[in-house]
């Protein structure tokens, strides 16, 4: 059985999407998506387990070996986020039927759930596969699903921002595409394993250093790296809410695991920053991105933008840490990559309560919500100060360990950069806070957001605290996945 | 007994959280509401009481509770330091309250409720902060603080507090994320450890520039003890209702400020280590500076909190002086002067709120004559003044002889001389006004009928002027008198 569970892993939400055209009330849809996604995410906890006593798993589609079938391996690094990705889809779920109740009209909401299950399937197969064309294939599922949710907003922006992405994705996949063309033409094999040992003896270096760079800008576009977020503000602002908190909490993460795989996994990192010079060039655009995105986001009059734009400053952490280029950095990325995850989950959930019952993501919307939804604004304040890094929350923990790292390779001014972007967040995110905390004009009266949404959104902010106090689980996963990319031969 | 003395020690940072839980309780009884506060202060004094008593012959208390990374845990240990800022911070919490009612209720102030549960709960973090076995530990209460009295400085909820409030958050939080929390890192990158160690943590292989930035890192990434030019916060935070000022940026929070650069000094850098660094001598000046600056706008506001708070943005300077001295006499006065500046500037507060409950007067200017109606407001102010002076009949005295005789100990005549130089300034902008209060001079203006602040208020100004001079005559019952420094200084390495 549990050789089976890499593959099933994917093709559980891959079945579960058509299957929910079975029901037709959107109710039975959801209850069925929850199940989907709470199977799944028993899925990933039994392959992460396995993983971490066991080992790595392999699985050869269709009993194809592997350089010519299509292989799945889970390793430490893949069982990890592996296990985000579902957790956070399971959460958010939870909260959908009551979020989109306002938001989209009932008979669109079973594509919500469709599309969403399929958005799943792709970012799991991503993160699943083994073979770098079969990444592409999951990389257009989730592209084309995420397309289509942003779409579904009652704004008629949302039709804009969708289209801007949809060019801008396109984009970023043919760029990877064309990518991993020169990586065929010039070894022959798309299996991760097979072409990490047959790059070594590649002669035609500019060939590859082309095919590197083409790679490497379609999935900074997906990640939203600076300066390729143009897309991401409109896109998380005009999505329904409840697609934001999914996107914002896993797609990029995704993108960025992808990233992680490539270079350290499968190119090998000096390999690459022999022919291009990338981890100076993440580390400067992390730097970039930290600062500049964090002004921007304080500029915001739309809580769902600011955070969009506090979502790239987070980017630029990540990008950071594989700048800095040790073990402790890489270890730094991917712990922020997993916490950040829960950081905005939270955020954006709770601004996806504050819609739900005010209308509105103006900030002006916030002013007294802190007596009229205590509950919804005491996460928020909770979230917030995780993602500020106050100790006891798991932000606390991811900067720690950024701090560390650029502090052991020596770079001060990274260290104090990345601080302030940290001390701005505080400025931004203290708006939204004091405004809440202020008294309003109306006394309205207490109206606190509906209960699957709280529990939603408070299991995210209990996640946030408990890997804040109890870090086992994520800072040795992230050692274990950052020490095996590095120094071991990839898988 | 020493199981007996560990549960004491969580017992001080549990009670006040409990304290808040009975506050929330009872927020429609104000009678049993305040009462529960009272309470759980003397308890929670006695308690520390108790620990002192416990660990006097020298018992080593510590407990660990939660590992938050390997070799990072969440740790209480007891050290005599510790024990005097919370054998202190409790008693005046005590004080606090009572005087606390005399003037919320006087003021009609709205949110009592949560202005004593957020005072309860900041309570807590500052006895965790005393207790704390290692800078990790220390570093999660010092933010706690700040979080914790954040509702309370912006209690009013005008735009005025919003803004002084928001001044104060950025300024601690921001030092504590961009400069203290890299301080602590490197840290724990040169020395594997954050435990408060007798004579230092680094050994001889850390390079002496790295000390050198994560000493300059730590004094100006304690925010809380507030060094020129991070000092801007105080001043903004007076903005909260007067027995916020008093005990929060009279005792606790600043206090937990200076502590932590003490424990810093003493238990991370070591004396030694520290007097070796080629760049103290400027940080010493540097402080120097702030010193005399702050005397020196304090001459000119008339508000009289905002007199108050920048004479305790310099009084705060000689106590991070003397922890950067670290000579054993030095640390000894700073140590004393966290006790003695307490009592003096809670007193001065006092005062400043009960004239501001019975007169509604805010400015210097205005207390001219106000002698003959608030006598014992007034001859309060006048031993708090004294106190913080330094002369005697006060205890601020011994504090002050200590610092003298650190300088002269390391041989920085250049620092005893701005040390003389303050207390002359101390003398012109504190002395005056319990003076005039007295001695008018010309016929003072009749004003309509004011009376003496309510009564428990009045008790408790009366209370912590009294402790000034009896801690003048009998400095020994302070904790560890004149041992603080025993095992700290010249431990060896």
């Amino acid at each position: 059985m549990i050789s089976h569970l890499p593959i099933l892993q994917v093709v559980l939400p891959l079945l579960a999407a058509p299957a929910c055209l079975i029901f037709v009330r959107a109710r039975s849809i959801w209850l069925f998506t929850c199940l989907a996604c709470l199977l799944t995410f028993g899925i990933s906890v039994a392959l992460f387990l396995h993983v971490s006593d066991v080992g790595p798993l392999s699985y050869e589609v269709g009993g194809w070996p592997a350089p010519w079938g299509i292989e799945y391996t889970i390793d430490s690094l893949s069982s990890y986020v592996l296990l985000l990705v579902s957790a956070i889809a399971a959460v958010v779920i939870l909260a959908a039927n009551s979020s989109l109740g306002p938001e989209l009209p009932e008979r669109q909401q079973p594509a919500f759930y469709v599309l969403f299950l399929l958005c799943l399937t792709g970012l799991l197969g991503i993160v699943a596969t083994g073979d770098v064309f079969n990444v592409f294939v999951f990389l257009e599922v989730s592209s084309l699903a995420t397309y289509a949710l942003i779409a579904l907003g009652r704004q008629r922006q949302a039709l804009w921002a969708a289209y801007q992405y949809l060019i801008v994705g396109t984009i970023g996949a043919s760029f990877f595409l064309v990518g991993i063309g020169f990586l065929y033409a010039l070894t022959g094999t798309l299996n991760m394993s097979d072409l990490s040992e047959r790059l070594v003896e590649v002669e035609q270096q500019q060939l590859l250093a082309v095919a590197f760079g083409f790679v490497v800008v379609g999935i900074a576009l997906k990640m939203a790296l600076l300066p390729l977020h143009g897309w991401l503000p409109n896109a998380y602002a005009f999505a329904p809410s409840i697609a934001t908190t999914f996107l914002a909490a896993s797609a990029t993460k995704v993108s960025l695991y992808l990233f992680i795989r490539l270079y350290y996994g499968v190119f090998g990192a000096e390999t690459v920053d022999a022919l291009l010079p990338v981890s100076i060039v993440f580390l400067l655009l992390g730097i970039i991105a930290v600062l500049a995105a964090s002004l921007v986001a304080f500029r915001q009059s739309d809580v769902k933008r600011m955070l969009a734009f506090s979502s790239i400053a987070q980017i630029g952490y990540m990008a950071v840490g594989i700048g800095v280029g040790s073990t402790l950095g890489l270890q730094a990325s991917l712990l922020h990559l997993f916490n950040h995850a829960f950081i905005k989950g939270a955020l954006f959930l709770a601004v996806a309560s504050v819609v739900y019952r005010t209308g509105s993501s103006q900030i002006d919307a916030f002013r007294g919500l802190g007596y009229r939804m205590p509950w919804t604004m005491a996460g928020l304040v909770l979230a917030s100060l995780s993602l500020i890094g106050v100790p006891l929350t798991a932000g606390f923990v991811s900067k720690w360990f950024l701090v560390l790292a650029a502090i052991e390779s020596g770079l001060w001014v990274v260290v104090l950069i990345v601080l302030v972007g940290s001390f701005i967040s505080l400025f931004y995110l203290w708006k939204i806070v004091e405004l809440a905390y202020s008294k309003s004009d109306s006394e309205a009266s207490r109206n606190e957001a509906p209960p699957l949404m709280l529990i939603a959104l408070w299991v995210l902010v209990i996640a946030n605290i408990y890997f804040g106090i109890d870090t086992r689980l994520t800072v040795g996963a992230s050692a274990s996945a950052a020490a095996t990319l590095i120094e071991g031969a990839p898988w | 007994m020493v199981i007996l003395a560990e549960t004491l020690m969580l017992a001080a940072v549990l009670l006040p959280l409990l304290a808040v839980v009975g506050i929330l309780l009872f927020r429609r009884y104000p009678n049993i509401r305040e009462a529960v506060s009272l309470v759980t202060a003397a308890v929670l004094f006695s308690v520390v009481l108790l620990l002192y008593l416990q660990v006097i012959g020298g018992a080593a208390v510590r407990a660990d509770y939660l590992t938050i990374l390997p070799g990072l845990s969440l740790s209480l240990e007891v050290r005599p330091l510790g024990l005097l800022f919370a054998l202190i911070a409790s008693l005046l919490w005590f004080v606090t309250i009572l005087y606390a009612i005399g003037y919320m209720r006087a003021h009609e102030e709205e949110n009592q409720t949560r202005f004593y549960a957020f005072f309860a709960f900041a309570l807590a973090a500052v006895m965790g902060l005393a207790l704390s076995e290692n800078l990790f530990t220390l570093f999660i209460f010092y933010e706690l603080i700040t979080l914790g009295t954040y509702p309370l400085v912006t209690h009013a909820g005008s735009e005025k507090a919003l803004k002084g409030g928001r001044s104060y958050l950025r300024f601690l939080l921001g030092t504590s994320i961009v400069f203290f929390l890299p301080a602590m890192i490197g840290t724990w990158f040169y020395a594997g450890t954050l435990s408060f160690t007798p004579g230092g943590v680094f050994g001889e292989e850390v390079p002496p520039l790295a000390l050198s930035i994560l000493l300059l890192l730590f004094v100006f990434g304690v925010g809380k003890a507030a060094v020129m030019p991070f000092h801007r916060w105080l001043p903004a935070a007076m903005v909260a209702p007067t027995p916020v000022s008093a005990l929060l940026h009279a005792v606790a929070v600043v206090k937990a400020g200076v502590f932590t650069l003490l424990m810093v000094c003493i238990y991370l850098f070591g004396a030694n280590t520290l007097s070796s660094l080629a760049t103290i001598d400027y940080l010493l000046y540097l402080i120097a500076f702030g010193i005399l600056m702050a005397s020196i706008i304090a001459m000119q506001q008339d508000n009289l909190k905002a007199r108050l708070a920048y004479s305790t943005v310099s009084q705060l300077g000689y106590i991070s002086l003397g922890a950067l001295l670290a000579s054993s006499s030095s640390i000894a006065g700073s140590a004393l002067h966290i006790a003695m500046h307490a009592f003096g500037k809670i007193t001065l507060f006092f005062c400043a709120g009960a004239i501001l409950v019975a007169s509604h007067k805010t400015c210097v200017s205005e207390l001219r004559g106000l002698g003959r109606q608030m006598p014992v407001t007034m001859a309060a102010f006048f031993v708090g003044s004294l106190s913080i002076i330094g002369l005697p009949p006060t205890g601020g005295m011994w504090s002050k002889w200590y610092l003298l005789l650190g300088t002269l100990e390391r041989d920085q005549l250049v620092l005893m001389v701005v040390l003389l130089i303050s207390s002359l300034l101390n003398i012109a902008y504190l002395l005056p006004i319990g003076v005039k209060a007295f001695f008018p001079g010309e016929p003072a203006v009749a004003s309509v009928e004011v009376k003496e602040a309510p009564l428990p208020s009045l008790i408790a100004i009366v209370f912590t002027s009294v402790v000034c001079v009896v801690l003048f005559l009998w400095p020994q019952l302070l904790p560890f008198f004149g041992d603080f420094t025993q095992g700290i200084v010249d431990a060896p390495r």
